[in-house]
């Protein structure tokens, strides 16, 4: 069983917040779809290589240049939700809770 | 026949048409955008209509004349809303992209718009394709042009059901664990997810990368063949694209079904499975060794282990590549934050629907501290087992053959709080992605209610043509694929 202060913990790792109730809600999911991850358990692998790709190119190099045929940096700002004299702005850092650090 | 019925013609069919200055592109995308907008309140098959520009696009074409050797030139067809668009919103169907207009076009997007095709826009889809029905899309569900009460399947609901419902000619989607097939099964349509790596992912909204692969819906293989041969191939901009070079998919179409070698997996028609597509695809098995297949049953024993080890596996990509969405450089960022800390996780809470945090939340505990082995590791070892029991059977045969879903189109909302049994809708169609085989989903009829069922044929790495081949020569036996959807439940067509 999955408890709920470790569906905290994961929420908090995944940068993800949730009510009470949300909480509770996907604590009971989550067990269900771990109970189901646990049939795994049943398959040997002793001495599978884990598989985590199925590309066959390997190792892809290319020459240490800049592209300078992307977009600009104008239309990369473009989608920013704030941004300021071509930079994107961000709440403070670090709240000190003064008004406006 | 009136204007509507040109996205039913065949390619070659309508592209002489065009050549002859018969019809014109202008007005094949009239047609198109008369049907899209009238279905769109039954359907909601787009997210975003690109009206003006696709007409300013058909003109261009219109004032050059259609060259005989552009197959593709002038005709109709829709994007997934996962495959960035220069210019035109793109948002994968969540409220965090809701506002996102891309500053570059995806390759497959560039490479069809070369060979001439006119984009009607973005179609409806699960949020971040993360679903097999399309009810995780922000912008509402889509409807089943078979039967509205019904999903169109998932994740590429909406690519489906616009080429199912005659609204453009072809459409792409893209698919992660089944999501071109299953709707493609649910929509009575050909759909094909290509070898991983026969079609570049770059510009293509990251959710598994190791599954995630474009591919095509048409209503005929042939079809889709020239469509799939205009987007493959390398990419220097996506190092997983195959060197492999491309041939001419329509190749073989013509050569019959006479002497190949298909395997029929005793798994494909286990429990679980409904009795009435299990009749179908046997039927159609039938016809098949009628011409001259030759059948050998076969099994995948790890097949049951599909859907715990891919839900592992696409959710942990899933957890790494949906950490871009921050709310920093593109997207919704939540009002009223304090710090800096707050813009993620209030960004991102407020911006992902469910089943997305469900995903984000399996992906992130599967590679935690002190669950790495037991789950990512444990099922990525399961994959290699998978990825075996595929290799061993298509060293000895041409394609694997069974049904595409376990089901038909199922009603809108009896799955709304059970995400297991709609992870089970997978089964059959996960295992080409653990392997990265190519694996189409080809009409097979219908069930007493009249939806349709998908027959799957899945090939042999970088064997495209032999699934176009088959698939080509079953649809000249019953004609299934050219059945128009009878918008059950719903007033007009």
């Amino acid at each position: 069983m999955i408890s709920k202060d470790q569906v905290a913990h994961v929420a908090k790792l995944a940068r993800l917040s949730f009510s009470d109730a949300e909480l509770e809600q996907f604590t009971h999911q989550l067990d269900q779809i771990i109970a189901m991850e646990n049939e795994l358990a049943e398959v040997p692998t002793d001495g599978v290589t884990p598989t985590t790709q199925v590309s066959d190119e390997r190792n892809v190099f290319r020459a240490d240049v800049p592209v300078t045929d992307g977009p600009t940096r104008d239309q990369l700002l473009q989608n920013v939700p704030e941004s300021k004299d071509g930079l994107i702005k961000v709440p403070t850092i670090i709240d000190k809770g003064e008004a406006d650090a | 026949m009136s204007n509507s019925d040109y996205l039913s013609y065949d390619l070659q069919t309508l592209h002489q048409l065009l050549v002859d200055k018969k019809v014109t592109a202008v007005a094949l995308t009239e047609a198109a955008l008369a049907k899209i907008n009238a279905q769109q309140p039954a359907l909601n098959a787009f997210i975003t209509i690109n009206q003006k520009k696709a007409l300013a696009r058909a003109a261009e074409l219109d004032a050059k004349g259609i060259d005989p050797d552009d197959l593709l030139a002038g005709i109709p067809i829709a994007y997934k809303d996962n495959i960035v668009t220069n210019g035109i919103r793109t948002t994968a169907a969540s409220h965090i992209l809701d506002n996102f207009n891309p500053v570059y076009d995806a390759t497959v997007v560039e490479k069809l718009d070369a060979a001439g095709t006119i984009n009607l826009g973005k179609t409806n889809m699960d949020e971040f394709a993360m679903g097999s029905s399309t009810e995780t899309s922000h912008f509402g569900v889509t409807h089943n042009p078979w039967d509205l009460e019904r999903v169109p399947g998932g994740s590429s609901g909406g690519s489906a059901a616009a080429v199912a419902a005659g609204e453009v000619f072809a459409a792409l989607g893209s698919d992660t664990g089944g999501s071109i097939r299953q709707p493609a099964a649910y929509n009575g349509i050909f759909g094909i997810k290509p070898t991983y790596g026969r079609v570049s992912r770059w510009g293509l909204i990251a959710f598994g990368s190791s599954f995630d692969q474009i591919g095509v819906f048409t209503r005929r293989a042939q079809d889709a063949a020239v469509l799939l041969g205009a987007i493959s191939g390398h990419d220097p901009k996506d190092s997983t694209s195959s060197e492999q070079a491309v041939p001419d998919f329509t190749a073989a179409i013509g050569q019959g079904i006479k002497g190949l070698k298909i395997a029929v997996p005793d798994e494909f028609f286990g429990e679980g499975i409904a009795e009435d597509v299990k009749a179908q695809v046997e039927k159609g098995l039938q016809q098949l060794a009628d011409q001259g297949a030759i059948i050998d049953h076969v099994q995948l024993p790890h097949t049951k282990y599909a859907v715990p080890a891919y839900y592992v596996l696409a959710s942990s990509e899933a957890s790494s590549n949906l950490q871009r969405f921050d709310g920093i450089r593109y997207g919704f960022r939540a009002a009223d934050v304090k710090n800096l800390e707050d813009v993620y996780v209030r960004s991102r809470s407020e911006g992902f629907g469910p089943e997305v945090k469900r995903r984000i939340m399996l992906g992130t505990f599967a590679l935690s501290s002190g669950y790495y082995d037991a789950y990512f590791n444990k099922a990525a070892a399961v994959r290699t087992l998978i990825k075996q029991d595929f290799e061993k059977i298509l060293a000895t045969h041409d394609l694997i053959i069974g049904p595409t879903a376990p089901d038909t189109a199922f009603k809108i909302g009896v799955n709304d709080d059970d995400p297991i049994t709609l992870y089970m809708k997978d089964i059959l169609t996960i295992s080409a992605n653990m392997a990265g085989v190519p694996a189409a989903s080809v009409p097979a009829g219908f069930n007493a209610e009249g939806l349709p069922v998908g027959m799957q044929m899945i090939a042999k790495r970088f064997d495209e043509s032999t699934i176009f081949r088959a698939a080509a020569a079953f649809e000249e036996l019953n004609h299934y694929n050219l059945e128009t959807p009878t918008f059950k439940n719903g007033g007009n067509a």
